[in-house]
């Protein structure tokens, strides 16, 4: 174990579990801005893991590091390291498509293609070379994703006529569809009313079964309600993303062991 | 402003509570919270000019507008008259169905599909060379390309769109044709449909990329963005997500280039030679209806013989063909768009 996590309490040193995602020194600029500093915390396997933390200090940067997303923005650099089962994915041998193969993500605002619901869920395993029957892989998402009694007579309409807590489950069905071991989800509920961000909650909460989920929140509640793992992040020095504690959801929430986490949770900053 | 303007964060208090250190803010309050109570001197009247100024602006606007529309009207007032008259002395369904054009010879034949089949040819092979290459520049652009390359490029195509075509014209004649088709196609001759129509073709591609670019440009990066999430490469994310996503203003690019190709007049004038024939070999020379026009126009012609008057019934075909190709391009784009917030 690095030293640098027992610093910050990482609570799987202790608890015997998997870790899947395990994050080292973590360095993330901008251009000339150093948006995240110094991060390193531990992704358990079969668990929800939320990162937490006040508007811009770097918690979706952070999620979007697991997939290589911000390869996709030329200004990113990402330096330190990202083991995925034991492989560097910031590794120059290390294909960012591969990696998305086993790291789905959902986003902040749901995005459904413009395309039918069937095609949708088809679509992300048909470029993975999908080999099975399109039909069962398209239910079974659907179900799992707690949406095909909702749209199983009209698969062949556009997805983007669902309500946006439908298209939101959509796109954690087409996520579902690749097979990924890993799912990040960015703020998936700051766009959709109550009652389908407690939908989205009880999906996570079964899917957690077969699935290793990080999740970027906002809503301490939601942190607290989906969560076994909890990482707060707040801002340092020149507005750079730091990560202050990561520990179990619980200990967090009631017991913080550092007084930032304390002042954000109970409401005097942030 | 007057003391109304201190009113907002008066009235406002309430929603806060107290403000610690706004004495002087409370002190205006008392007055202010009853509100309604007008200021002495308060005028809204406002400057008497103001009104009738507003209103010439309006009617001069209102002219500019109605003087572009008047003249819509008049050409195509002109064009119905004269083609009438035309039409009075030649048989509407000779002119539409006859299949020989000799408008300018000793004994005229006025059948146009000649003249239409030529257009056709000649937009064909312009379509075939403008939108595959409009395409694949517009995905270039809108989804390879680095910024760099992208600030340099679309202007430069743009620019290509600006040359007079009656330079594309003689670049058919001078280089298209005996630098490259003759080697590809030993059998053709100095003027033809494929030179001309590449030209028009080369001509179509600026308006192909940059519509279509724009449109693919106006994806939101969402949808990119889930594409790639998904483990997509680029070139899926490009091909099966951005493009179909902005099918409809690509179709309707497409729609405009065709608009364009059929109505493109010094290019197939100067390469497509003059000889209106009904033929479905590129190679030949063939006559387009305004290539026909060109020609008709730079001879002598007595006003008010039916060589003139077909004049007006080839413009009237003309017209109602781009006509029928912009409410189609604008039917597309009304069906296909998906409303993105």
């Amino acid at each position: 174990m690095n030293s640098a996590i027992e610093q910050v309490g990482t609570p799987n040193a202790a608890a015997d579990v998997d870790v899947i995602v395990s994050i080292r020194d973590l360095n993330v600029f901008y251009g000339k801005f150093h948006a995240v500093g110094n991060v390193s915390f531990d992704v358990p396997k079969n668990q929800i893991t939320a990162l937490i933390g006040p508007s811009g200090c770097g918690k979706s940067t952070v999620l979007r590091c697991i997939n290589r997303m911000n390869d996709l923005i030329p200004e990113a650099r990402v330096e330190g390291r990202i083991e995925y089962h034991e492989t560097d994915i910031n590794s120059s041998n290390v294909d960012p498509v591969e990696v998305r193969r086993h790291v789905g993500m959902v986003f902040q605002k749901p995005n459904p293609f413009p395309k039918s619901i069937y095609e949708n869920i088809s679509w992300g395993a048909q470029i993975n070379g999908h080999k099975g029957n399109y039909d069962e892989l398209v239910e079974r998402c659907l179900r799992q994703a707690a949406l095909w009694d909702e749209v199983k007579d009209k698969l062949q309409e556009s997805g983007l006529a669902l309500s946006g807590g439908q298209q939101q489950r959509l796109c954690i069905a087409r996520t579902l569809a690749i097979n990924p071991d890993v799912i990040l989800m960015d703020e998936p509920c700051s766009a959709l009313d109550p009652i389908s961000t407690l939908r989205i909650e009880d999906l996570m909460r079964e899917l957690e079964r077969q699935y290793t989920i990080v999740i970027v929140t906002h809503n301490m509640q939601q942190a607290a309600r989906v969560s076994d793992q909890t990482v707060f992040f707040s801002l340092g020095e020149n507005r750079m993303g730091v990560l202050v504690e990561a520990s179990q959801t619980r200990q967090l929430f009631t017991n913080p062991n550092d007084q930032r986490t304390e002042d954000y949770i109970t409401g005097r900053f942030g | 402003m007057g003391p109304s303007g201190d009113t907002i964060p008066a009235n406002r208090e309430h929603e806060f509570g107290e403000i610690p250190g706004s004495a002087t803010g409370r002190g205006i309050a008392p007055i202010t919270a009853l509100g309604g109570r007008a200021p002495v001197n308060l005028d809204l009247s406002g400057h008497k000019s103001r009104g009738m100024q507003e209103r010439i602006v309006g009617v001069l606007l209102w002219i500019c507008g109605a003087l572009s529309l008047l003249t819509t009207a008049g050409i195509i007032f002109v064009l119905f008259q004269q083609a009438f008259v035309f039409f009075q002395q030649i048989p509407i369904t000779d002119f539409l169905f006859g299949t020989t054009w000799t408008a300018l010879f000793k004994t005229p034949l006025y059948g146009v599909l000649p003249l239409v089949s030529g257009t056709l040819m000649i937009t064909l092979i312009a379509m075939l060379v403008a939108i595959p290459l409009g395409l694949m520049s517009a995905i270039y652009l809108s989804e390879y390309a680095p910024n760099r390359a992208r600030e340099i490029l679309k202007p430069a195509l743009e620019l290509l769109a600006g040359i007079p075509t009656i330079v594309y014209g003689f670049f058919a004649v001078t280089f298209i044709r005996p630098d490259i088709l003759v080697k590809i196609f030993p059998g053709i001759g100095p003027f033809s449909a494929l030179s001309a129509g590449v030209a028009v073709g080369i001509l179509t591609i600026p308006l192909v990329a940059s519509l279509s670019e724009d449109s693919m440009r106006a994806v939101p990066r969402a949808l990119r963005e889930g594409g790639y999430a998904l483990g997509a490469t680029k070139l899926e994310v490009s091909w099966q997500i951005v493009v179909p996503a902005a099918i409809s203003g690509i179709i309707a690019s497409f729609i405009l280039a065709m608009s364009r190709a059929v109505g493109e007049t010094m290019i197939v004038a100067l390469a497509a030679g003059s000889k209106a024939q009904l033929t479905g070999n590129p190679l030949e020379p063939m006559q387009t209806m305004t290539g026909f026009i060109v020609q008709a126009f730079s001879g002598d012609m007595v006003v008010g013989t039916p060589p003139y008057l077909s004049l007006f019934a080839v413009g009237l075909l003309l017209f109602f063909i781009t006509l029928a190709l912009n409410l189609i391009s604008q039917k597309v784009v009304g069906r296909f768009r998906e409303a993105y917030e």
